[in-house]
């Protein structure tokens, strides 16, 4: 692990990228986020934990707007998020995403998930997205599964691609919906080998995960989330070893019982 | 380790499989003679082919005549073979031209052999992906059905020939390939416009689907056929053949919409939350993503609402068209051929055999063919 850089080593910049004010999210009359208030900076790696149902991955969607929030301000890289088509085709082109499942597309090879976006959207030339995508594929280290179809691969190699394909879209910021939680234990050592990577290169990284030691090793800051609040964030430091919540300290001694 | 291995740990070789599971000896034993219960039905279909085929062959071929100029001909040259007689398919063999062109001007049937010809190429490109200048087909393919219009109904410098020549098998092709080659596509906007968000948009498409599916098909030609002349303005002449064109591809709409919407709850919610996430516009999302992968998974319930489909052209009886069966019941009439309706029946039953099959074929070497999976 001794390669792996500590949070501080890695730089933050003061250009502030998400701001969320206080935000407020309900499914149908059921009110999952309240009063969200969270700023990310460039460059900050965070980490989002906390129980099931606490609105964590609610949280990350209402950023790109998988989910719309109902009250408060979504600003990313200065745009807002309202129901403009164009704000959020915007932030969608600058913000990439993987998910718990991957959302690889079955009926295209690999090559073909990579470089479908970038075409669409970006309306670069085939070649020229093609060149680009096999680069990404060599940074996660498949190169050699370009021609398959994401049935053919494991679930590390698929989450790979996925990031792989996030990534084609030259995004300023990352969002993981727990990207390790479907994967064999033998897998997800690949899979966070390739977003600490991530990390070093100076990505802003926003992650929903339960790897602990991912989130000691790479985060600069942790979230904890319950009930639809952000309950405590602080340095991964702090947030381990001294956690101030009592419902903090009951989720670590949870999940690191074992 | 307890028990010992005959090689070290990871380089047992793959051996070959006992010659007992593999081969004719193989499969014969596994699939016809594996137990009790297999080896009875083995030797009861094995009885009952003996006892059916033999008249059935009889029927059909050895002991059928081909050519005789009447009924009471094929009996005396049956007669003369020494058997019993069979078939008489001189009967059909007189009729034929007549089964296929329908009342189509004589001089003017090439026009037809040339539509067949052009439907097939046409169908070539669209059918499959791995053949020369497929670009090229498709554009073809996109025009050839307005050159296929002009081919048979004339005008432009061809002799106008008025749709209620049409008949036979040409008349099933054309309403069968119209309704197919039409309905598809509306198929699809119903089914996509059934899932819209727009509340307005997804009642009218399931109101259309849910009062199309809720009306015999019968009923539908007969409004076609004799109600459309009230709503209409007075003087209005809208060709019958038309009328059921549109009738036929409405109706097979609304079922193919809901076939697709089957696929379409099929896919995960993740596929779409991707192709969001990417920034892919609703209708990049649809063509890309969406609809290739539940066109796909559609495909055994697409086919077989054609193939229901195109028996149903069948039905244009009833409101005074004459498809193969109307022109079979027809030509039962004859009184030197009276009596011969099993042949007239099994050669519609034939024709309708083969199509239907080939479209049962194509499906599922299309599922083959679009596998992606392990």
């Amino acid at each position: 692990m001794s390669s792996q850089p500590e949070a501080s080593d890695l730089h933050v910049s003061d250009e502030l990228v998400i701001k969320i004010k206080d935000m407020h999210k309900w499914y149908g009359s059921f009110h999952v986020l309240r009063d969200v208030n969270l700023d990310v900076y460039r460059g900050e790696r965070i980490v989002i934990c906390g129980p099931s149902g606490s609105g964590k991955s609610t949280l990350i969607r209402c950023i790109n707007r998988l989910e719309e929030h109902q009250q408060g301000d979504i600003i990313v890289d200065n745009v807002e998020l309202t129901n403009d088509l164009k704000n959020i085709d915007a932030i969608r082109r600058e913000v990439g995403m993987c998910f718990q499942h991957f959302n690889l597309f079955p009926h295209l090879t690999v090559m073909e998930n990579c470089a479908l976006a970038p075409i669409w959207v970006k309306q670069v030339p085939r070649k020229e997205a093609e060149a680009t995508a096999m680069k990404y594929l060599e940074r996660v280290k498949i190169p050699e599964q370009a021609d398959k179809y994401p049935g053919q691969l494991s679930g590390g190699q698929q989450q790979r691609v996925a990031i792989a394909r996030s990534l084609c879209m030259n995004p300023r910021i990352m969002l993981f919906d727990e990207p390790t939680s479907a994967l064999d234990p033998e897998m997800i050592k690949e899979v966070l080998d390739v977003m600490i990577e991530l990390a070093k290169e100076g990505m802003t990284m926003l992650c929903v995960t339960h790897e602990m030691g991912f989130a000691k090793t790479v985060a600069n800051r942790v979230i904890f989330m319950d009930g639809g609040q952000i309950i405590e964030e602080n340095n991964p430091h702090e947030f381990f070893d001294n956690p101030q919540h009592d419902r903090t300290k009951l989720f670590l001694s949870q999940i690191l019982a074992h | 380790m307890s028990t010992e291995q005959s090689y070290p740990v990871g380089e047992h070789p793959s051996l070959p499989p006992p010659t007992s599971e593999v081969g004719i000896i193989g499969w014969v034993r596994h699939n016809l003679f594996s137990s009790t219960t297999n080896i009875v039905i083995t030797v009861l279909t094995i009885y009952l082919l003996y006892v059916i085929l033999p008249p059935l062959l009889n029927w059909i071929i050895f002991d059928a005549v081909f050519s005789a100029d009447s009924r009471d001909d094929c009996r005396a040259i049956a007669k003369a073979g020494g058997h019993e007689l069979g078939a008489c398919w001189a009967f059909i063999g007189k009729r034929f031209e007549i089964f296929v062109y329908g009342f189509y001007p004589v001089e003017e049937r090439w026009r037809i052999n040339l539509s067949f010809f052009l439907m097939l190429a046409a169908l070539l490109p669209v059918l499959f992906d791995h053949i020369a200048y497929r670009k090229q087909g498709l554009w073809f393919s996109l025009i050839a059905p307005f050159v296929i219009g002009w081919l048979l109904l004339g005008g432009m410098g061809l002799t106008p020939v008025s749709t209620d020549k049409f008949g036979g098998f040409m008349l099933t092709l054309v309403i069968g390939v119209t309704g197919i080659v039409g309905s598809l596509p509306l198929g699809i906007a119903l089914a996509l416009g059934r899932q819209s968000h727009m509340p307005a948009m997804r009642m009218v498409c399931v109101a259309f689907i849910e009062f199309i599916r809720g009306v015999p098909l019968i009923t539908l030609l007969f409004v076609a056929s004799t109600m459309l002349n009230y709503f209409l303005p007075p003087g209005t002449t809208f060709d019958l053949l038309l009328r059921v064109l549109i009738m036929v591809t409405l109706f097979s709409a609304a079922y193919i919409a809901e076939v697709i919407r089957g696929g379409l709850q099929a896919l995960p919610k993740g596929q779409i939350e991707a192709a969001d996430s990417m920034g892919l516009k609703y209708w990049q999302s649809m063509r890309l993503i969406i609809l290739p992968q539940a066109l796909k998974i559609s495909i055994p319930g697409i086919v077989n609402t054609f193939i229901g489909l195109y028996k149903d052209t069948t039905l244009v009886i009833i409101i005074g068209l004459f498809d193969p069966l109307g022109m079979g019941r027809a030509s039962l009439a004859d009184t030197k051929w009276q009596g011969l309706s099993t042949e007239i029946y099994v050669f519609v039953a034939i024709f309708f055999f083969v199509s239907c099959f080939s479209m049962a074929r194509y499906s599922l070497y299309l599922e083959k063919k679009l596998h992606t999976g392990h």
